[in-house]
């Protein structure tokens, strides 16, 4: 099993959300997450005095999918998170040595 | 004796009404400013400010501003502490004042100004300051600077229209612009000289924790300002409306004055600067608002947005940690409106052809006000450092001023 990880642009998340759905997927994780990339933060301006803001706000979904599906799933986030600009943030695929169902118990494949 | 008139009463009443909730309005304009660690104390400045001069103001504070006449400095505070005398006339009917309102009801008017002009010198001391230490100072300063001003311009003492200056022109200061802004301002920057930087300022990020707090802050500024302007006609007549204009067109254009300052030097007009542009007109048509036209009003008003927007930048090029710009913002601005008085005035400025007399005598109370407050608050705030102290410990300082004085939090988890 794997967990595809992505960190993107907060307007992206519905077209994530509908393009992994469309793919099959039955459930993911989403949370809010702040930082930057290569892009750095932007300048905000209060009363004259200017600040530059490191960490821009961005959105964590995480998928449990199977090691098969992995690389095509992934790609389907990239797609639908890609909008060309600076900022699109990451997606990155990590190995998962077990999954278990809370609610059965099941574990493995079983469980996702 | 006068008649009562209900109309004249029942505006006051309001007026008093309208301005009591300036200050928990200044709360929320001053809290949405502060870092999330500090905005409970940043509130409690204003709310502490109203719970010792509401009950100073009754003893000796109605007295010392409108009792028999000390040197043409202050009123004696014994003349009528507690409010003896002022209420009741010898046959135990209320006194009426010359415009049909009740005595009474002029102190309710009179102490809100108390409150909300020593709530506006917190801001100029966020972040550091022991609350014990604050509400010692409010008493002092609202006793010996607020009130001496006050009767020294409203109540027939040296800057006012029987004073020495009233042989070269009337003095004008309609609704506060030297008893309350500038006495503020002044106030607010010998503290913040006194007291110091925060830790961090000039380096670390301080950025507003809460924007719509401020903006629902200048908000209920603006609406309780028709009571400060409008109701300084004392009545419910033409000078009340004339004042309810001129404070909107003025407000409207510092508004508009900020922003435009804003987008020629950062690309961006702010919802912070409009806020503060707000509040800068209101403090620049305050002393002049019943003697303005609305045309008038509105270059005032766009003349002191300009000017605070440059000014807020002051401290950062001069050194001196003035947190939410009561300098930049209340000196200036009721510099701007006290001074061009003397030059917009319908009667009397220098455009309409009234010469530089009434210039001349602006420039003269607001320069008094200043020596007097700035001797005043000097004497009281370093005789406060000396005894008590000013500032929280380092750490309590960083890891949040709510926690350490008021054993709060304002929000889950703490940000700064």
């Amino acid at each position: 099993m794997k967990l595809i990880t992505a960190v993107i642009q907060p307007h992206k998340l519905d077209d994530v959300k509908s393009a992994l759905e469309a793919a099959g997927v039955r459930g993911m994780t989403v949370s809010e997450a702040s930082g930057y990339g290569r892009q750095k933060g932007h300048t905000e301006v209060y009363r004259g005095a200017e600040y530059t803001v490191d960490l821009v706000p961005k959105v964590r979904v995480e998928v449990l999918v199977e090691d098969g599906d992995a690389t095509t799933l992934a790609g389907v986030v990239v797609n639908a998170a890609q909008s060309g600009k600076i900022g699109d943030g990451k997606v990155w695929v990590s190995p998962v040595e077990d999954v278990i169902r809370v609610r059965t118990g099941a574990s493995g494949p079983d469980a996702l | 004796m006068e008649e009562l008139n209900y109309g004249a009463t029942a505006w006051m009443l309001t007026s008093a009404s309208l301005v009591l909730l300036m200050t928990p309005g200044l709360a929320l304009f001053y809290g949405g400013m502060t870092r999330s660690k500090s905005v409970l104390n940043m509130m409690m400045m204003s709310f502490g400010a109203m719970g010792v001069i509401g009950v100073i103001y009754v003893l000796w504070g109605w007295s010392m501003s409108y009792g028999a006449d000390v040197g043409g400095i202050f009123g004696n505070p014994f003349d009528q502490f507690g409010l003896v005398g002022t209420i009741y006339d010898e046959s135990g009917e209320f006194i009426i004042d010359g415009f049909g309102v009740p005595a009474i009801v002029g102190v309710a008017f009179q102490v809100t100004f108390a409150i909300i002009t020593t709530a506006l010198i917190s801001g100029a001391i966020a972040d550091r300051t022991k609350f014990s230490s604050w509400m010692v100072f409010v008493a002092l300063w609202v006793t010996l600077a607020y009130f001496p001003m006050a009767h020294m311009v409203w109540g027939g003492g040296l800057l006012s229209g029987d004073g020495p200056f009233a042989g070269i022109a009337a003095p004008i200061d309609f609704a506060g612009g030297t008893v309350v802004h500038i006495n503020a301002g002044v106030a607010g920057l010998v503290l913040a000289l006194i007291i110091g930087k925060r830790k961090g300022f000039g380096t670390d990020p301080m950025r507003p924790h809460n924007l719509p707090l401020v903006m629902l802050g200048a908000a209920l500024l603006w609406f309780g300002w028709f009571g400060f302007n409008a109701g300084s006609a004392f009545t419910a007549d033409g000078t009340a409306g004339l004042a309810w204009v001129n404070t909107t067109s003025a407000t409207a254009a510092a508004m508009l004055g900020w922003l435009l300052t804003e987008r020629i030097k950062y690309g961006k007009g702010t919802s912070l600067g409009a806020a503060s542009g707000v509040v800068a007109g209101l403090v620049a048509i305050t002393p002049a608002a019943g003697a303005l036209n609305p045309v008038t009003s509105i270059a005032l008003g766009a003349i002191a947005g300009v000017l605070c927007a440059l000014a807020v930048g002051l401290k950062h090029k001069l050194g001196y940690d003035d947190s939410l710009d009561v300098v930049g913002v209340h000196l200036v601005g009721g510099l701007v409106g006290t001074v061009l008085i003397g030059v917009f005035a319908t009667d009397g400025g220098l455009i309409f052809g009234g010469g530089f007399n009434q210039l001349a005598v602006q420039i003269i109370i607001a320069v008094v006000a200043i020596v007097f407050s700035g001797v005043i608050t000097a004497v009281i705030g370093l005789a406060i450092k000396a005894t008590m102290g000013w500032r929280v410990p380092e750490e309590d300082e960083v890891r949040g001023i709510d926690l350490a004085e008021h054993a709060e939090t304002a929000y889950e988890e703490i940000n700064s």
